[in-house]
């Protein structure tokens, strides 16, 4: 059987170790790619820190949604109320910043909402059909009460020894090969 | 901290030596027995896996037959005109847009749980965080019916919409009516966006139990591929807090512009600036009262004690009372302004509603929104669940009544006594309102039924064992805390 290999998993008892696991894999050098991750039934805070992962890029695409929005707003306000179809009310200026503000106002978080949602998707790189981590029959149970640790085969520190012995001394268990 | 204590214990009275009140008074626990990951896991998967239970099935075939009226009702108007409902002169909005504002406020409990709540670092908020955004939706699509339906000609209700039409026509956003249409679409859609996306792990986890095919399918589809990594959760995280910061000002500005509508117009007992955080706390109130109606039969049929504990209930009936007293001096300000601004219309329009043909209802709302919720002030009502529920309705019922007595007693009686009038809802009105109840009972049931109706994670999240930094044998040396924590603990 000439399977290829994805990389290795392995599971830690609760989220103190893992955390602590996480620490010495940076530390031993494996921050410096991305090919490795760990996978907790919730979100274990400051796990990222350990691991070396930068602050998400979520917020840059919600300010655009939030530009787009409010620019938006103006725009449509200006051209309906003021440019395409002016009507006088009560002899005022046809268009003001003040009056459609409510509007300006919903346009913004509407699609600083879109961009906090989809931003979250993209960065995640998800809907994603398949990934190799599901090909591990363990690997149901992250989303119930275990926690893993999968080292890829495409990181530059990945040497099934190597790697292994290193899971092993931060007390790792049912360490396993998952294939592609 | 505790050195500071100890030399308090000197200074203090003789008594602090011998209570030895401790330094840092422990949290209640928020999953009561020690519960751990994989017990919630089950607790919760297993009220949508497991095959749906006898009251479920009677209460769903009920709400199905009740919201049928809301489609008789709903056809009845479209075929014949607005006029089968209540509206004639000098009341033209009646009933539908008192069961608009009272179907909105409802919806905006949901968000205040997760987004102002989420903000302030609420944790007990978790446990009904998920049921309370559901129904948040369905409270808003219930809501929505009535202005859709009381344009008259619904199938061009697109019109509200800047989209383009054969006349060249667009809409007028100087009406406060114009800024509802985006307000309550806008709040509707992120509230939708807020409620899937906390829920995604949680349909993860029903996608891996998953064991008949059609399940995995629709939680695999659901799911969108997530997989529980860390670098998922740190953007997911992000996007959350974000979205919590988005809505906390969405949330205040849906009322708000709710309030417009009327303060916005020259009825006396509308046009008064108190409206937008009057409206606002009432929405908060009337909202809190029906997530505990829904609730505390929940936590009760499902068995849910352990996640949903006494100190959630004691939070909630904490919010109903704070809430409550805010809208009881709304009440009364009002009261006072009408005096104090010396405008006669005013003036009448507020005697007329506490003492004119309306004083019946006027009298309900008090009695229901001020006076009810003043029990929560003890202890032993709000541990009593039973009690807690009969407040809740109390509330519901109440906050009814105080958008039908903001509407209907300032048309009622306006500036013409010729053309005054006394409302009196038709059959159609009542089929309506009654079947927007069965048509969110159902909604809600088909909810509990196929989702999962706590959210999984964050449950797990705030149990003391979820924090990398908990250690199991220092939290056992502590018999105080264990003791404080066994007891339910009172602050």
């Amino acid at each position: 059987m000439s399977e290829e290999i994805f990389g290795i998993m392995a599971e830690y008892k609760n989220p103190h170790d893992i955390y602590e696991a996480a620490g010495k894999f940076r530390d031993a050098g494996y921050g410096c790619s991305k090919k490795w991750d760990t996978y907790t039934p919730f979100p274990v805070h400051g796990l990222e820190k350990q691991m070396g992962v930068g602050r998400s890029h979520v917020p840059w695409i919600v300010l655009l949604g939030g530009i787009t929005g409010f620019t938006t707003g103006v725009l449509i306000t200006w051209y309906m109320n003021g440019f395409d179809y002016p009507l006088v009310v009560g002899g005022k200026p046809y268009w003001s910043m003040i009056f459609p503000f409510p509007v300006m106002y919903e346009c913004t978080i509407l699609f600083s909402a879109f961009g906090a949602f989809f931003g979250q998707f993209l960065t995640n790189g998800l809907p994603r059909h398949h990934h190799a981590v599901f090909n591990s029959e363990q690997f149901e149970r992250a989303s119930d009460n275990a926690f893993f640790i999968v080292i890829e085969a495409a990181h530059p520190l990945y040497d099934e020894y190597k790697t292994r012995a290193l899971l092993e001394s931060t007390g790792a268990f049912n360490i396993h090969l998952v294939s592609k | 901290m505790s050195h500071a204590a100890e030399d308090s214990h000197q200074d203090g009275p003789a008594v602090l030596a011998k209570v030895k009140p401790l330094a840092v008074l422990p949290r209640k626990p928020l999953v009561l027995n020690n519960r751990d990951f994989h017990w919630i896991t089950e607790k919760i998967c297993r009220i949508v896996e497991d095959p749906a239970p006898t009251w479920w099935w009677v209460c769903f075939v009920i709400s199905v037959a009740i919201a049928s009226f809301l489609g008789v009702g709903l056809l009845w108007l479209v075929s014949t005109g607005v006029g089968v409902w209540g509206l004639r002169t000098p009341e033209f909005w009646g009933w539908d847009i008192v069961n608009f504002v009272w179907w909105i406020g409802i919806g905006h409990a949901g968000t205040l749980i997760s987004a102002v709540l989420c903000l302030l670092r609420q944790k007990w908020r978790t446990a009904i965080n998920r049921a309370s955004e559901a129904m948040t939706i369905f409270a808003v699509m219930c809501a929505g019916v009535f202005p859709l339906f009381h344009v008259g000609r619904v199938w061009l209700a697109w019109w509200l919409f800047p989209i383009p039409n054969s006349q060249g026509m667009w809409p007028n956003f100087r009406s406060p009516l114009e800024w509802d249409v985006f307000a309550v679409s806008t709040y509707f859609t992120v509230s939708v966006l807020f409620w899937y996306m906390g829920m995604v792990p949680d349909l993860g986890t029903l996608r891996d139990r998953a064991v008949k095919k059609w399940r995995k399918y629709f939680y695999g589809i659901l799911a969108m591929g997530w997989r529980n990594s860390t670098r998922h959760w740190n953007n997911y995280e992000m996007a959350y807090l974000i979205l919590a910061g988005l809505s906390t000002p969405l949330v205040l500005s849906v009322h708000t512009i709710v309030s417009f509508d009327f303060a916005a117009s020259l009825i006396p007992g509308w046009h008064t600036t108190i409206f937008p955080p009057y409206f606002v706390a009432g929405a908060i109130f009337s909202g809190f009262g029906m997530v505990l109606t829904l609730v505390l039969p929940l936590r009760s049929m499902f068995k849910l004690h352990d996640l949903i504990t006494q100190h959630h209930i004691d939070c909630m009936c904490k919010i109903l009372l704070a809430t409550g007293s805010m809208v009881g001096y709304a009440y009364a300000m009002e009261f006072f302004i009408a005096w104090y601004g010396g405008n006669i219309y005013e003036g009448f329009a507020f005697i007329n509603r506490a003492f004119g043909q309306y004083a019946w209802a006027y009298w309900i709302m008090i009695s229901c929104n001020v006076i009810s919720p003043q029990f929560f002030w003890f202890r032993k009502v709000r541990e009593n669940t039973a009690l807690v529920f009969i407040i809740v309705l109390f509330v519901n019922c109440g906050m009814w009544f105080e958008r039908f007595v903001i509407i209907v007693t300032s048309l009622a009686n306006d500036f013409l006594p010729s053309s005054w009038g006394y409302f009196s809802p038709s059959i159609v009105d009542i089929f309506t309102f009654v079947g927007t109840m069965g048509f969110f009972s159902t909604l809600f049931l088909l909810f509990v039924r196929f989702l999962p109706m706590l959210p999984i994670g964050e449950i797990k999240h705030v149990t003391p064992q979820a924090d990398p930094h908990f250690h199991p044998e220092e939290h056992d040396a502590s018999p105080a805390v264990a003791a404080m924590a066994a007891k339910g603990g009172h602050s």
